[in-house]
């Protein structure tokens, strides 16, 4: 998952620190026609480089086409490979809080000469990845993501998605090692947080040198360039019709035909929300930490589940109104005078208050309340955000929404809802993988 | 507390419980003579409210009959004083969690008579708040109280208790609920009986307050390594919450968990409430629910959330007796025999409980009672408060001269200060009440209950609001009232009247024999030696304990040579060289010599030059100072002896009125509606207020659209020597405003 590395604070420290000197910096005021001199993009290597924390937020960014985010070695290697394409193999790498999400282009227009030239270790990579769905005990190709028959600097192939947890790193800058990846003389482009954490490791075991991306900025390329190519000819973009009623909801294609100005809700482990206005031209809103992570947690708490799949598929069985004290429950219907109907929650995990209630719930219904409590909150934030932005269309992306279907026709049902209809929730087929994509592009120099 | 009541509820059923878990004489107060009553049963809170009328004695002075039938009267004394009964109408707030309320409900209706009883469930705000106070966490204390300002419209108040409300408030009767939130108070409740053994709310946020957040949180550093300090990140920042319970397959402390959940809720909230404030172009923003109930954990990370997600421009503000906005909102607004507007109410500090401590070790005993049953008193005052129209800035009036839950030393010295005199207070008023058979009993219980609320603002000085001197001698004022002692010093303030008043043609011959220039300087010495004449102050009542004799001259020889410490004398003198004023506002102090013999001489030379004279004195007693219709019987006196008087009482050029207050120090933001009136109608151009308690604890920095003269004798070598002065250093101070 893309985490959030845009929390919500925690008590003291260095909040001071954190937001305003890094603010102040970032919100210098672009000259007078909109544009300034030096590209805001943040310079991850530079030690002077503002926040890339929640100061961020309220400042728009515009960026440059330009390579500014790389350290100065790989920025070498990337100006020298501008004239031609890089090396193979191409990937992406986007190194969250809980998951690693991986981006794989796999060429298909491999010439009989190119075959025979290609080094043994690209060879034995590319077989490797393309030809499992799962690698070791937990990393996973998502194969019904897979976006075949792409063109990518004048190359055809399939773009492969895979994600592995975050804590198995080291097994995978191991194997960076055992397959002798540095004798490939490519370039690895990484975002997340991950990015700088193991960018030594990588350095250190397995002789490679990562070119470290800005998350947001990947992101949003990622997502911009994945919903103008399509789901292999099908739509990237979707809504929900009819959220709440289980027997009428459908999934309906959406055409982002235009985008702008949009509100781009990132639930990895922690959620960042961001506001685009052009390609190059967003900010980050706000954020808050109350995320997948969140949840996950919670539900390992409550439930004793071990992977988000159970806790999803626990979730789903669950009945959340027992553990939540809806508005019915204390006024005994609709609160008329706020205008509230029974139905809503009035606070999440209110019933637990009482002892007997405590023991009346199943862990199922734990865990769907865990699920709607973070969900509604996300909403609820994404919405305010929307109306301080005034903007209109959020797509909620990151791969909390990944086979949780409840979440997003929640956030479909309770976007338009509390809008009055105003606000619509679309979704995106490839959830946690933008940023990876994103990353991908950057080494392509794909604008 | 709640732990008797629960063992007790198997076997020993109701009874037990109710003796235990609601001492009826301090919780319910006065149910009996409940008048209204209303009752705001929420998701996990009952607030009530009712409205009753308490009893009290009051000490009363009425003047002889000078017919001769009074055969027995020693004429030592200037007027008789009776005690009688009065009755003031009182508002009264109670607080407790659901848990209570079979029990409560039980006993309420075993004790309430004739009573129509209103149950509330709409509740929201739209009230005044009351002393709202900031959190600053580095500062000694922590707690910031803001002075009620009028212009505190438009807000955001954002009730946190099982859910989050969110209500803008526009007005005093307009507001609306603009938004909420479900992860509330109830969650974090709920949530943690879940994930901890603990099932009680105070416990949890107790638990919360000892853990480490870092162990269950995903961090910035969690997931950025080491670089988040060369990206200039704030590592600490959480990225997600609990998010490292998602991975690990370890146990996590209840602790790590409790302090998790608090911040992120506390977070969300905040931001929540950014998110709205920004909206609503609202930069301040009040908390309140029992969520925050005078909670410092969770105001703590309220605050810092507000402060983080509005980058410092929206204030986080919280009331002290905050969960009482619904009931008393509704309350107010529901009374419709008593227009609540009319009146103005003053809190009952003998009756309120204070802010809860942040330490549950701290006495536990007060934390438990006041933490399961949260006590507002407001008594109903006789008359309504307005502004004193002359305050340059009313909104930024502050009373107090010195902040004490600010200034720590200051605070140390004034609680000590006032436990040492405590014991003479009570024999005081035992003395005062010599038949009564229970005085030394009551005497007693009083000083058990001021001793106690001493105590608990040495722990906690933020306990019951702004604590300034003026709040600790009118705390005492309500306590001594609270066990029927209305005026202990009646009886020495009519000696002392009679005494001086024997004295004051002497004096006014006296005065006349000098030339206008001398005179001056003697009125103004003889307004600062009467003043000298303060049981309030420790030196002095001591030397008038020892030596009863202790006269007007010696007064004069105990003060300081000029230049005083504080010394505009010149430029006074001065100003009376120039032409008279029209008319002056005198705020008197003490009775006895310094209103006899030091106010009226000095009122009598501005009545001679022209100037009319409003005399103010306290609707009630406080100390010795002169009440009003004290001062009506001395003003009758003198004007029998003094044509200059006399004349002026007839043609109203001399006006006799109330503050309103029954302080020994002065808010001139509350003052009685028909003072204000009469200040504006005569085009007052001069304030004189006189006395330590008037004029340095309080008003010293006040600053008026008109001259003022403030004036005190230092009867406190302690202050004394802060001021950079000595015992009995004179404060003089004239200060004409800017053009």
């Amino acid at each position: 998952m893309g985490a959030g590395r845009f929390g919500a604070p925690m008590e003291r420290h260095g909040s001071a620190a954190a937001t305003s000197p890094s603010s102040t910096r970032e919100s210098a005021p672009g000259g007078l026609d909109g544009r300034r001199q030096e590209p805001l993009r943040r310079r991850a290597n530079s030690a002077s480089a503002p926040a890339v924390g929640a100061s961020a937020e309220g400042v728009r960014r515009d960026r440059p086409g330009s390579y500014s985010g790389t350290t100065s070695v790989s920025r070498q290697r990337v100006e020298s490979l501008r004239k031609k394409r890089p090396l193979f193999p191409w990937f992406g790498l986007d190194i969250g809080g809980t998951l690693v999400k991986l981006v794989y282009f796999e060429p298909k227009d491999i010439t009989a000469e190119e075959e025979e030239e290609e080094v043994e270790s690209l060879k034995s990579i590319r077989k490797y990845l393309t030809s499992n769905v799962a690698y070791g005990s937990t990393g996973i190709r998502d194969v019904h993501l897979e976006l075949k028959d792409l063109t990518l600097c004048g190359r055809k192939g399939n773009l492969h998605f895979i994600r592995f947890p975050t804590h198995d790193m080291p097994a995978f800058i191991q194997m960076g090692r055992d397959k002798n990846f540095s004798s490939l003389h490519t370039v690895f482009c990484a975002t997340g947080g991950g990015a700088y954490k193991f960018e030594q490791d990588f350095l250190t075991i397995s002789d490679l040198q990562l070119c470290k991306l800005d998350e947001l900025d990947c992101l949003v390329k990622g997502i911009l360039y994945i919903d103008s190519v399509g789901f292999n000819g099908r739509s990237q973009c979707y809504y929900f019709e009819n959220p709440a009623d289980s027997e009428k909801c459908q999934k309906l294609p959406f055409d982002l035909k235009n985008p702008y100005p949009l509100l781009l809700v990132n639930i990895g482990s922690g959620v960042s929300i961001l506001a685009v206005y052009s390609k190059d031209n967003y900010k980050r809103v706000t954020g808050t930490s109350l995320g997948g992570g969140t949840f996950f947690g919670l539900c390992c708490l409550l439930t004793g589940c071990t992977t988000f799949e159970e806790a999803l598929e626990m979730a789903s069985r669950g009945d959340s109104t027992k553990v939540d004290k809806l508005v019915r429950d204390i006024y005994g219907g609709d609160y008329e005078r706020f205008g509230l109907p029974g139905w809503a929650v009035a606070s999440s995990f209110g019933n637990m208050m009482s002892k007997e209630k405590r023991e009346a719930v199943s862990k199922e219904d734990l865990a769907r309340a865990t699920l709607i409590t973070i969900t509604n909150n996300i909403g609820s934030i994404a919405r305010m955000c929307a109306l301080n932005e005034n903007i209109n269309q959020v797509v909620f992306v990151g791969n909390f929404l990944r086979i949780n279907t409840i979440a997003m026709r929640l956030l479909a049902y309770a976007m338009d809802y509390w809008s009055k209809g105003q606000l619509k929730a679309l979704f995106s087929e490839h959830e946690g993988y933008f940023g990876a994509v994103g990353a991908l592009l950057e080494l392509l120099k794909i604008p | 507390m709640a732990e008797c009541g629960a063992s007790g509820s198997g076997s020993s059923g109701d009874s037990f419980d109710k003796s235990i878990t609601l001492p009826p004489d301090e919780i319910f107060r006065n149910l009996e003579n409940a008048k209204r009553f209303a009752i705001d049963i929420g998701g996990s809170l009952t607030k009530l409210a009712y409205y009753s009328t308490v009893q009290h004695k009051v000490a009363k002075v009425r003047s002889f009959d000078h017919s001769g039938k009074d055969a027995e009267q020693d004429h030592e004394s200037p007027y008789e004083i009776s005690v009688q009964e009065e009755v003031t109408a009182r508002l009264h707030f109670v607080k407790f969690e659901n848990t209570y309320i079979e029990a409560c409900l039980d006993f309420i209706k075993d004790h309430l008579v004739n009573t129509e009883t209103k149950v509330i469930q709409a509740t929201g705000g739209g009230n005044i708040p009351q002393e709202a106070f900031v959190y600053q966490k580095d500062s000694d204390p922590e707690f910031r109280f803001q002075t009620n300002h009028p212009n505190i419209f438009p807000y955001l108040l954002v009730n946190i208790g099982s859910g989050v409300s969110i209500v803008k408030v526009e007005t005093e009767d307009r507001f609306e609920w603009i938004g909420g939130s479900s992860i509330g108070g109830g969650t974090f409740w709920g949530l943690g009986a879940l994930l901890t053994k603990t099932k009680k709310f105070d416990e949890l946020l107790h638990l919360a307050s000892r853990g480490q957040h870092a162990n269950v949180d995903m961090l910035v550093q969690d997931i950025y390594g080491g670089a988040h300090q060369t990206l200039g990140l704030s590592g600490s920042l959480i990225a997600s919450s609990f998010g490292k319970s998602a991975t690990a397959d370890q146990e996590f402390s209840q602790e790590d968990m409790a302090k998790s959940l608090l911040h992120m809720i506390s977070n969300d909230i905040g931001q929540l409430a950014c998110l709205y404030a920004r909206l609503h172009h609202l930069d301040r923003v009040y908390f309140g629910g029992f969520f925050i109930r005078g909670h410092p954990v969770t105001m703590r990370t309220i605050t810092y959330s507000i402060n983080f997600f509005s980058k410092g421009e929206v204030q986080a503000l919280f009331l002290r007796h905050e969960g009482y906005l619904g009931a008393i909102g509704a309350f107010l607004k529901g009374a419709e025999q008593d227009n609540p507007n009319q009146y103005s109410w003053g809190e009952n500090y003998a009756g309120s409980s204070g802010l809860m401590s942040s330490s549950p070790d701290v006495c536990p005993a007060q934390r438990t009672r006041s933490g399961t049953f949260d006590l507002l008193e407001m008594d109903r005052l006789e008359r309504p408060l307005v502004n004193l129209p002359l305050l340059l800035d009313p909104s930024s009036y502050v009373p107090d001269t010195v902040d004490l839950t600010d200034d720590a030393l200051a605070r140390k010295y004034w609680l000590s200060c006032f436990e040492e005199a405590l014991d003479g207070v009570v024999k005081r008023a035992v003395a005062s009440q010599p038949g009564s058979v229970d005085a030394a009993e009551r005497a007693q219980k009083f000083r058990q209950k001021y001793w106690n609320k001493l105590q608990t603002l040495r722990q906690q000085p933020f306990a019951y609001g702004t604590l300034t001197v003026r709040s600790l001698l009118d705390t005492r004022e309500h306590c001594l009232n609270e066990f029927n002692f209305p005026d202990p010093y009646s009886k020495v303030k009519q000696k002392e009247n009679g005494a001086a008043l024997k004295c004051f043609q002497k004096v006014v011959c006296a005065l006349d024999t000098l030339d206008w220039e001398e005179r001056q300087l003697a009125l103004v010495q003889g307004l600062l030696a009467g003043n000298v004449f303060d049981w309030g102050a420790k030196a002095v009542s001591e030397v008038l304990e020892s030596d009863p004799q202790f006269g007007f001259e010696e007064a004069k020889r105990k003060l300081e040579e000029r230049p005083w410490l504080v010394d505009c004398y010149n430029k006074w003198l001065q100003r009376l060289k120039g032409p008279p004023h029209k008319c002056a506002l005198i705020f008197a102090d003490n009775s006895g010599v310094d209103v006899i013999l030091g106010v009226f001489p000095f009122v009598r030379e501005l009545l001679s030059r022209g100037t009319e004279v409003i005399l103010a004195c306290n609707s009630g007693p406080a100390l010795n100072d002169v009440t009003y219709s004290e001062s009506l019987i001395v003003a009758e006196r003198i004007a029998a002896m003094d044509p200059v008087v006399h004349s002026a009482l007839r043609e109203e050029r001399l006006l006799l009125v109330q503050t309103g207050s029954s302080s020994p120090c002065l808010d001139l933001s509350r003052l009685d509606k028909g003072l204000a009136v009469l200040v504006r109608e005569r085009s007052t151009d001069l304030v004189v207020i006189e006395g330590m308690g008037r004029a340095v604890h309080t008003n010293y920095y006040a600053a008026l659209h008109c001259e003022s003269l403030k004036l005190a004798v230092i009867k406190n070598s302690w202050l004394a020597e802060r001021l950079g002065g000595r015992l009995f250093s004179v404060i003089f101070k004239y200060e004409v405003p800017a053009q």
